[in-house]
C-alpha cells in the first residue's frame, strides 16, 4: 500500500489483504537497516485475524522515499502522519529494536491514539559503541557482518524465516546490504545506528505512555540484552515476556513471538 | 555460536542449520522420512497454508531434514537460502522456470554439461524458451546476446569439459547493467574452491550428486539465492513483483525483500513440478558435506600430481587444467580459483579412437562411468557418452575432440592413480 506522507511516497505492507481502516489497526515498525519484510509472518497473521495491518518501510528504507529522517522524534511524528494519511485514528504500535524506540516515542506523542505498545528486542538507552559507529562509517559492510553475527542467537533458527530452507545469517545480511544499496546517497546503516545511539528521550516518553505495554525480550539477545531493558521496563510498568531467541525474534522464533504479541495486543 | 564474525567454512560445514534435536537429543541430523506433518489445530493448519506461520506441511514442499541441507549449502555459499531438488538438472530447470516462460530468452555459455545443453537447446525451446549460446570468454558476445525478453545469463564456474573459467565479475556486471541475474552452475568447484556470490553471481546451483555428496551414492541438486538481486528495480520479473493468482494473490517481492525468488520457486516450482528431494538423500548429502573441506583439499592435491604426470607424457597432446600456463583460462583461474581448479579435467590422447578405447579399458582403479566428483577416480570419453547428442560443430564449440578423455580424480593414493594411468598408456601404445 502506498501513501503520501509529509509530501513523499511511503510504503506499508498490509499483510496480504487490502487494508481496512475500520478494523483495529496494528503498526509494525522495523529496526535499523531493515524494512517491512522482517514482519511478514506476524503481519499476515494479524491481517487475517481481524486487524488492519501497516508494516511500514521507514523513510529512506527500500520502498519508502527518502530522505532519512534525522532522529527518533521525527520518525515518531512520521508514524502518526502515516496513520493520518491512512485515515486511522487509533493504533497498536509494535516496534523491533530501533523501531521500539520509535514506537515508544510515538506512543508518548499521542497517548490517546495508542491502544497498545509492544516493544520487541528493546532497551533504553540503546547505546552503540564508538568502535561500531566508526566501523559503520568507514567500512559499513564489515560493520553489517559484525552486527549480523551478534544479532542471531543460533545457527539453526527453526522453522525458518519466512519459511523453511532460509539461512537467517545470510538473509539478514543480504537485507542490510539491500537496504544500504537502496539509498545510495546515504549510509543508512550508520544513520540508523547513530539514531539509536542519540535517542535520549526514553524515560520522558515512558512517563507519558498510558496504554498497556509489553516488552518481548530475547534471552540470548546480545544487541539489546534483557538487562539493558530493566529501567525502561520499570518506567513503563510493562509486562515482560522473555523468549528463547537472540535479537531477531520475529525471524528466529516466529511462533513464540506471535504468541507473545497475541497476548500483548488483546 | 555467535561472535564478532561468522564461523569459518569448516565449522559451517558441520553445524549450519542443525542443532541437537529438541525432542530426542539426537546430535546428528535426524532423517524425517514422513510425507506430512500434524497440525496443532484447524487455525494452525490454515495459518501454515496462508504463510502466517513458518513450518512444514508436506515433504514435497519442505521437510526438516531437507531444510538443514538447504540452510547448510546456503551458509557455505554465503547465500540467503536454498531449495533442495531431485537432481542438479531439476535445480537448473527450477531456476529457469521460476524466472522465464514462453517467449522468454536465456543467454548461456557454450561450455556446459551436456544435459544442460540438451535442456536449453531442445526441451525448453519446445516450451517457448529460446537460448542464445555464447563462448564463455566472448565478453562482447554476452552483452550482444541480451534481448528485451532475456530473463537470465547462465554459465558454469568451470565449463564442462574444457574447464573454461567463467569471468563471473565481468559477466555478472553485464547482466546487472541489463537488469538481469547471473545463474551459475558451481558443481565442479563447490563453495570450498569458489563462492560465486562474492564475485557477483545472483543464483547458484549444484548437482549435489557430485562433490557435495562426494560418495557416488545419491542424485540430488541444490539451488541457492544470494538474496541480493533487486527484482523490483529490474522491472523484468512480473512473476516476482506482481500478484500471483496461483498463491493467494501473493506479491513475492513484497513478502520478502531477499527471499522473493525462493518463495516463488518453492511455492510454485516444488508444488507444481514436484522435483523434490528425498529426506534420505538430503541426509546422505549432509554426511558428505561434513567432510567437504577435507575431501576438496585432497581432490585438488591428487589432481595436481596427476596433471603434472600427464603433462609430461609422450602420448598426451594437451592437458586441459587451468592451473597450467597454456590453458586459455589460466589468468582467470589464478584470480578466481586460488585454492585450485577442482579435480575434473580432460586431456587429449594422441592416437586412434581404438587406442583411446584400449586406454580406458586398461584402467583398473579408474572406473569407466558417467559421473564426476566421486571419492573414487572416474574416467569417461565425452564424445561417445555425455556429449554424444552434440554434432561436431557443437562439440568443437565446447572444446571437445574425438580423443578427449575426461578424468575425475578421487581420493586414492596419487601414486596408485599414476601407476594405473602408466599401465593404460602402455596398453594403448601397443594397440594398433
Amino acid at each position: 500500500m502506498k501513501l503520501q506522507v509529509q509530501g513523499r511516497e511511503a510504503y506499508a505492507y498490509t499483510g496480504g489483504k487490502p487494508f481496512d481502516r475500520a478494523l483495529p489497526c496494528v503498526v509494525f515498525i522495523h529496526g535499523a537497516s531493515h524494512d517491512h519484510s522482517g514482519w511478514t509472518l506476524l503481519a499476515r497473521w494479524f491481517a487475517h485475524h481481524g486487524h488492519g495491518v501497516l508494516a511500514v518501510d521507514l523513510p529512506g528504507h527500500m520502498r519508502s522515499a527518502g530522505p532519512l529522517l534525522p532522529d527518533v522524534e521525527a520518525l515518531a511524528g512520521w508514524i502518526w502522519a502515516l496513520l493520518d494519511a491512512a485515515g486511522v485514528e487509533r493504533a497498536a504500535l509494535v516496534g523491533h529494536s530501533m523501531g521500539s524506540l520509535i514506537a515508544l516515542q510515538a506512543a508518548a506523542l499521542a497517548p490517546d491514539r495508542t491502544t497498545h505498545l509492544a516493544l520487541i528486542s528493546a532497551s533504553y538507552p540503546m547505546k552503540v559503541s564508538d568502535a561500531l559507529l566508526a566501523t559503520a562509517r568507514e567500512a559499513p559492510q564489515r560493520a553489517m557482518a559484525m552486527v549480523n553475527a551478534w544479532s542471531i542467537g543460533t545457527h539453526a533458527s527453526k522453522p525458518g524465516y519466512p519459511g523453511p530452507g532460509n539461512w537467517l545469517h545470510g538473509s539478514n545480511l543480504a537485507l542490510m546490504r539491500r537496504v544500504q544499496a537502496g539509498t545510495p546517497d546515504a549510509n543508512v546503516f550508520l544513520h540508523d545506528f547513530d539514531t539509536c545511539n542519540r535517542y535520549a528521550g526514553g524515560l520522558e516518553a515512558a512517563a507519558r505512555v498510558t496504554c498497556p505495554v509489553t516488552m518481548i525480550l530475547g534471552r540470548a539477545d546480545q544487541m539489546t540484552p534483557p538487562r539493558a531493558a530493566r529501567d525502561i521496563t520499570a518506567a513503563l510498568k510493562a509486562r515482560v515476556v522473555d523468549i528463547s531467541s537472540g535479537h531477531l525474534q520475529p525471524a528466529e522464533a516466529p511462533d513464540a513471538t506471535l504468541a507473545a504479541l497475541r497476548a500483548a495486543l488483546t | 555460536m555467535p561472535g564478532s564474525s561468522d564461523p569459518g567454512f569448516d565449522t559451517l560445514a558441520l553445524h549450519a542449520g542443525a542443532a541437537p534435536d529438541p525432542a530426542t537429543g539426537a546430535r546428528a541430523v535426524p532423517i524425517h522420512l514422513t510425507t506430512s506433518f500434524v497440525f496443532d489445530s484447524s487455525e494452525h493448519a490454515a495459518s501454515l497454508f496462508n504463510m502466517e506461520r513458518s513450518g512444514h506441511v508436506y515433504s514435497r514442499i519442505s521437510n526438516p531434514t531437507n531444510a538443514v541441507l538447504e540452510e547448510r549449502v546456503a551458509a557455505l555459499e554465503g547465500g540467503s537460502g536454498a531449495i533442495a531438488t531431485a537432481s542438479g538438472q531439476a535445480a537448473l530447470f527450477l531456476a529457469i522456470a521460476t524466472l522465464a516462460g514462453a517467449g522468454s530468452h536465456v543467454v548461456a555459455s557454450t561450455a556446459l554439461y551436456g544435459g544442460s545443453h540438451n535442456l536449453l537447446s531442445y526441451t525448453l525451446r519446445r516450451f517457448g524458451i529460446e537460448t542464445r549460446f555464447v563462448k564463455p570468454a566472448d565478453i562482447d558476445g554476452w552483452r550482444a546476446a541480451i534481448r528485451p525478453n532475456t530473463r537470465l545469463l547462465f554459465g558454469e564456474t568451470l565449463g564442462n569439459p574444457g574447464l573454461d573459467v567463467l569471468d563471473i565479475p565481468t559477466v555478472s556486471a553485464i547482466a546487472h547493467e541489463a537488469g538481469l541475474p547471473l545463474l551459475v552452475d558451481s558443481t565442479f568447484t563447490t563453495p570450498w574452491l569458489m563462492k560465486p556470490f562474492e564475485h557477483g553471481a545472483d543464483l547458484v546451483f549444484h548437482s549435489a550428486t557430485k562433490f557435495l555428496s562426494g560418495h557416488g551414492t545419491v542424485i540430488g541438486g541444490v539451488l541457492v539465492d544470494s538474496g541480493l538481486f533487486d527484482w523490483q528495480r529490474s522491472g523484468r520479473f512480473p512473476e516476482l513483483t506482481e500478484p500471483y493468482a496461483g498463491f493467494h494473490g501473493m506479491v513475492f517481492s513484497e513478502e520478502s525483500t531477499v527471499a522473493a525468488f525462493l518463495l516463488r520457486a518453492r511455492r510454485e516450482g516444488l508444488r507444481d513440478f514436484g522435483a523434490c528431494m528425498s529426506p534420505h538423500t538430503a541426509w546422505l548429502i549432509l554426511q558428505g558435506i561434513e567432510t567437504l573441506p577435507l575431501r576438496m583439499a585432497r581432490h585438488v592435491e591428487n589432481t595436481r600430481k596427476v596433471v603434472a604426470f600427464l603433462a609430461g607424457h609422450a602420448m598426451v597432446g594437451r592437458v586441459g587444467y587451468p592451473e597450467l600456463e597454456d590453458h586459455p583460462s589460466h589468468e582467470l583461474a589464478q584470480r578466481l580459483l586460488p585454492r585450485g581448479c577442482g579435480s575434473v579435467f580432460s586431456f587429449d590422447l594422441k592416437g586412434s579412437r581404438k587406442q583411446g578405447q584400449a586406454f580406458i579399458e586398461a584402467l583398473k582403479i579408474f572406473s569407466h562411468l558417467a559421473n564426476v566428483g566421486d571419492c573414487r577416480s572416474l574416467v569417461i570419453h565425452p564424445a561417445s557418452t555425455t556429449h554424444f547428442r552434440m554434432d561436431d560443430v557443437a562439440l568443437a564449440a565446447a572444446g571437445i575432440t574425438p580423443g578427449t578423455i575426461r578424468l575425475s580424480i578421487g581420493l586414492e593414493d596419487a601414486d596408485d592413480l599414476i601407476d594405473d594411468l602408466k599401465r593404460a598408456f602402455k596398453v594403448a601404445e601397443k594397440t594398433s
